[in-house]
């Protein structure tokens, strides 16, 4: 095994070869092939992940963890492997610390949910960034108000990158949680997570880390990071939709109360007292996703067979070439220029509108985002109604590349 | 024309392009074609939701019959904008609330715009109506 490994890192990623692992890409789109770069609203899956959710259903369906029958041992057997693998690939240090959710926004308004009824009080804050998505802005905004506390923002400046010097200060402000994006769904930029945490644990703070957009591009560890809690979503690394992960570290969640009152996360209920479960049970309500936790544990596997730093390798060099080509493009501006960026290029040409520009490049088969891409403050700050989007995956070519190129040129022609 | 002959006008233009990127050029051009709506309407309340880009539309009564103006910040809603309001502008409340409006589908624009953008169109046909029927309603106490 690890000899495959090597050979497979020495050689790089065969993308021709990945490419036919991810059937969807041979679509064809108003006659051409599709040029999917819509890859940060999320991605495609490869035949293994689809092949272990069929196969799950097929042989082994079943309700976890109660049933005394054959076939819901199978499931659990299924299911909680899942956990496990998803604990390896971030490092964590234990297997409980991992919870199932429905994807990044519910890790999300989990912990604000759980951490705000118990440590938020009147006057306290919570501190986010001016890049966040929606989903690590609304659910602090609603936490804050049912308790009295206010929502603070650490500034973002021209060019999409933190304004770090406002950190410290800001932290004094009675902050009680830290939430930022590991990388911006809007703009690309990688935040210089490390010195936000040092700055936030200096002061006893913790830190939740939206890691959305980052779990799929970079190699994450939690426990050398020292993040308190990291969310995101399967069906942005490869994985099925619907089902996420929220990793926090035991003693926080430890102290946490549940989120959702419901089967699974009890350990006895009567109606004068309900004992709660032990992690990670107890912020899992419900039945849960198992053909999710299938699903996500084969495309870690996946992913792992062809190597993350193979993968980063790869995007790397594609971010640059893509980034060399749009600068050669006459009015294309960049939103967001911040010196580390993965993921994401988003853009405007000239004055055209990016829906304009959207559609004309679907006519040719590229698939983009178009709009403000759930992120409205940082477009505001732009003063721009939102950008066009393109996002990269490791299935992505350079070729691809010329094809935007040449659909953002014809697009200038018609709409310039 | 009526309602109906100007959408067959419309039908018949459309087929006289081959490809896709001609049609668009062709809606692009209908919408330099709009009849602009005067800066001072430009105004939230004649703002259209449901699009990704801006609409405003503005409706006047002149003899009867309704008048509109609009324009979008999207060259290709423009367009769109543009058609609709060629077919329904300067016909009587009664004449639009009761249109079919069916060229959009004839035209085949409708499977080719993004939902985003067709549902965008409707939600202007909708507020189109929604004008004739109140100018109906007002005409009528």
């Amino acid at each position: 095994m690890s000899d495959t490994v090597t050979i497979k890192r020495k050689r790089g990623l065969d993308i021709m070869k990945v490419r036919e692992d991810f059937p969807i890409l041979r679509t064809t789109v108003f006659g051409h092939p599709l040029v999917y770069l819509d890859n940060a609203a999320t991605t495609q899956k490869p035949l293994a992940v689809l092949e272990a959710q069929d196969r799950y259903y097929t042989t082994i369906n079943s309700n976890v963890h109660r049933g005394v029958h054959f076939l819901s041992q199978q499931a659990t057997e299924a299911y909680e492997p899942g956990r496990k693998k998803i604990a390896a690939f971030i490092h964590a240090r234990h297997t409980h610390e991992i919870i199932f959710t429905k994807g990044t926004t519910e890790s999300i308004n989990l912990v604000a949910s759980s951490f705000g009824r118990k440590f938020l009080q009147k006057g306290d804050a919570i501190l986010v960034t001016a890049m966040e998505h929606h989903s690590n802005i609304v659910p602090w905004q609603m936490i804050c108000e049912e308790r009295g506390a206010l929502l603070k923002v650490i500034p973002v400046n021209e060019k999409g990158e933190l304004v770090l010097d406002e950190l410290d200060g800001l932290l004094k402000e009675r902050v009680k949680l830290v939430a930022l994006n590991y990388i911006s769904n809007a703009l690309g930029t990688v935040n210089p997570v490390r010195e936000v945490l040092r700055a936030a644990h200096g002061m006893g703070i913790p830190v939740l880390l939206d890691a959305a957009q980052a779990i799929q591009h970079t190699e994450i560890d939690v426990q050398e990071l020292d993040v308190d809690f990291l969310a995101f979503s399967a069906h942005k690394i490869y994985g099925p939709t619907g089902f996420g992960v929220l990793y926090g570290k035991e003693e926080w969640l430890n102290q946490l109360p549940p989120y959702q009152g419901g089967g699974e996360m009890i350990k006895t209920v009567s109606f004068e007292k309900t004992v709660y479960n032990d992690l990670p049970y107890k912020f899992e309500a419900g039945t849960p996703d198992m053909a999710g936790s299938v699903g996500l544990g084969a495309a870690l596997d996946y992913i792992q067979s062809l190597g993350m730093d193979n993968i980063r390798t790869y995007e790397h060099e594609l971010m640059a070439y893509a980034l060399d080509a749009l600068r050669g493009i006459d009015g294309l501006r960049l939103i967001g220029e911040a010196r580390e960026r993965a993921g994401v290029l988003s853009f405007l040409v000239g004055s055209i509108h990016p829906f304009d520009l959207g559609e004309i490049l679907d006519k040719q088969g590229i698939a983009v985002r178009t709009g403000h891409h759930c992120a409205q403050p940082i477009m505001d700050q732009y003063c721009i109604p939102g950008t066009v989007r393109a996002s990269l995956a490791f299935y992505n070519t350079k070729s691809e590349i010329d094809a935007l190129v040449t659909g953002i040129h014809k697009a200038i022609q018609l709409l310039g | 024309m009526t309602i109906q002959e100007k959408q067959d006008e419309i039908i018949e233009e459309f087929e006289l392009f081959g490809d896709w990127m001609e049609k668009y050029e062709h809606i692009i051009q209908l919408g330099k074609e709009l009849p602009l709506i005067d800066e001072i309407y430009k105004t939230d309340d004649n703002l259209i939701r449901g699009c990704q880009s801006r609409v405003w539309l503005h409706a006047e009564a002149r003899d009867g019959r309704l008048f509109f103006t609009a324009d979008s910040d999207a060259v290709i809603t423009k367009g769109l904008v543009g058609m609709v309001i060629r077919v329904l502008s300067g016909h009587t409340p009664k004449e639009i609330t009761d249109a079919d409006v069916y060229f959009i589908d004839a035209i085949g624009l409708k499977s080719h715009l993004s939902s985003t953008r067709s549902n965008g169109l409707f939600s202007m046909l909708k507020q189109i109506k929604l004008y004739a029927l109140a100018y109906q309603a007002k005409s009528l106490t």
